[in-house]
């Protein structure tokens, strides 16, 4: 009884936190800020297309979720372990704005003191958890595979080596038995007979297939999709999505930024609108095609969807 | 014009075959050969070191003092003549150099002095090109590798260093070359190279233009092998194009 409890327990906790957890994630490019403060869960399971007009960030966002690209602040979790954690701004922000008090009837040294103080303790912390997280970034990606616009296979391996590479050198599986995965994935998207040549020879279809069952040799727990059918040919964007669509049924949780309305909403769970940095819709693709509230979502859906 | 070919086949004979005379030549070649594969074995080493110093992420101190000083390192290897660099290295820096002698190498005393100079001397050269072919290679590679988890050292070897060099290897090849005809002017610090052997031979011979030419041949055939070994590389390499 008591055992049954605490399995019920623990198997709820497991739905109920998030996979991965973005808390007002802000972006800077210079001043430019290309992230106004992102927030979403991702549990597992999800298959959350993102969508949006050029520029908006969503490629941004998704790259920040893996920190290929360094996010100015915010908090990112992953399983529940830190990936990224800068608040201090804020706060540097309020003590800032109490100093420039200084010399009118508000200023109060004490509360000054104190905003200081209180920014450079957690200053302090988040260096320490940042020089944590830098030790441990590495596992994280292990997890959260991604794959590119560009496939960017490796052009100086075999596809059996592009594959492998990672798992072997990272020392989770031996030669073989990563040959022996390789060799299954492959088999499953059927290019078995191409283990032994260069990424040059394949066609782009080809290559992103090859490029998400290198990512998934590493047996991810989320899978990042950065436009993964906006440089191919219309004709290989079928076979793309249908494998894609294959690991959404198999319960891959996913995050996919793309220009694929179809898979949109056919596939995903939840789709999200992302404009000027923030997120402008989220809801379920029935709802978020057929009945979108956001003016500016109207606007692009009548464009693209035409 | 025609008095300097008058008897050129007589000429040759006197200055490549009597009294052995071809067995000079062949010291000249021989120290010119160890000069230049020692040096461009050190080139090699340092050009990847100074690459990958330059080329890192900036994130500590270390590798920002580092990063300056390979800066400092070019600029002044680049920004002063080589036999200058030769005259610095064999009267001051190197000096001690000349009293070693290992590997039986012993009547050019100077040919330390000579590989490292010439090596450290071309090791700016050949980084500059690493770092310009690391910095044409697409940074979704490093990304992607990144992205599997894998380090930055670790995607930098695996990943990127491969395609890097092959995409140096013309640029490279042309540094050897380069490197191979500057080794000629070893001569002025009394080591015996190709060169300088134009002298003996001229003052053996008193024929002063036609060992000239037969050094020239030498240089000549020396490229020309260089360049069936690129060819060899390249085509080897281009297997992953097919």
């Amino acid at each position: 009884m008591n055992d049954n409890m605490a399995k019920n327990e623990t198997e709820f906790c497991a739905e109920t936190s998030p996979i991965l957890s973005v808390k007002n994630l802000h972006k800077y490019f210079g001043k430019l800020e290309v992230l106004k403060g992102i927030d979403i869960d991702i549990q597992k399971g999800d298959v959350v297309a993102v969508i949006g007009p050029s520029g908006c960030g969503k490629s941004t966002f998704l790259r920040c979720l893996n920190r290929l690209e360094e996010p100015t602040s915010g908090r990112i979790e992953f399983k529940g372990e830190t990936v990224f954690k800068k608040e201090r701004n804020e706060w540097k922000k309020e003590w800032k704005t109490l100093l420039t008090k200084k010399g009118t009837t508000e200023y109060d040294e004490n509360a000054v003191k104190e905003a200081e103080l209180s920014y450079k303790e957690l200053r302090k912390k988040e260096k320490a958890t940042e020089k944590y997280v830098q030790k441990h970034i590495n596992q994280h990606r292990q997890k959260i595979g991604m794959v590119f616009q560009q496939f960017n296979l490796f052009p100086h391996l075999t596809i059996l080596q592009n594959i492998t590479l990672a798992p072997v050198q990272l020392k989770l599986k031996t030669k073989e038995e990563a040959e022996k995965i390789a060799m299954e994935l492959l088999k499953r998207i059927g290019l078995e007979d191409k283990a032994n040549v260069y990424p040059s020879t394949l066609s782009g279809g080809q290559k992103q297939r090859i490029a998400i069952i290198r990512a998934l040799a590493m047996e991810p727990d989320v899978m990042l999709f950065d436009e993964p059918t906006s440089a191919l040919d219309p004709e290989m964007v079928g076979e793309v999505l249908n494998l894609m669509t294959e690991l959404a049924n198999e319960g891959m949780t996913m995050v996919v930024v793309t220009h694929e309305m179809g898979f949109a909403k056919e596939v995903a769970n939840r789709v999200i609108f992302i404009d000027n940095g923030v997120i402008k819709e989220e809801n379920s693709p029935k709802e978020f095609f057929e009945n979108p509230k956001d003016e500016r979502l109207k606007d692009f859906l009548s464009k693209v969807l035409m | 014009m025609n008095s300097l070919f008058d008897n050129f086949g007589e000429k040759l004979y006197e200055c490549f075959i009597e009294h052995d005379m071809w067995r000079l030549y062949l010291t000249g070649l021989r120290n010119t050969v160890i000069i230049a594969i020692g040096a461009c074995l050190i080139g090699l080493i340092i050009g990847i070191i100074v690459a990958c110093i330059r080329i890192a992420p900036k994130k500590n101190p270390i590798i920002k003092i580092l990063d300056g000083i390979c800066r400092f390192y070019i600029t002044i290897i680049r920004g002063t003549p080589v036999v200058l660099q030769l005259f610095i290295s064999y009267f001051g820096f190197l000096m001690f150099l000349r009293y070693v002698d290992f590997f039986g190498i012993k009547q050019t005393d100077a040919i330390f002095v000579a590989i490292i100079t010439f090596g450290v001397n071309s090791g700016a050269y050949m980084a500059e090109i690493m770092r310009g072919s690391i910095n044409a290679i697409d940074q979704g590679q490093m990304e992607a590798g990144r992205s599997l988890g894998l380090s930055w050292a670790k995607t930098f070897v695996k990943i990127i260093l491969p395609q890097t060099l092959k995409s140096a290897i013309p640029t490279m090849f042309n540094e050897f070359i380069t490197l191979i005809k500057e080794t000629s002017v070893a001569g002025y610090v009394g080591i015996l190279d190709l060169t300088k052997i134009q002298s003996y031979v001229t003052f053996q011979t008193t024929e002063l233009f036609t060992p000239l030419l037969i050094i020239a041949a030498i240089y000549l055939t020396l490229v020309l092998i260089l360049q069936q070994i690129q060819k060899f590389i390249e085509r080897r390499l281009a297997r992953s194009e097919r």
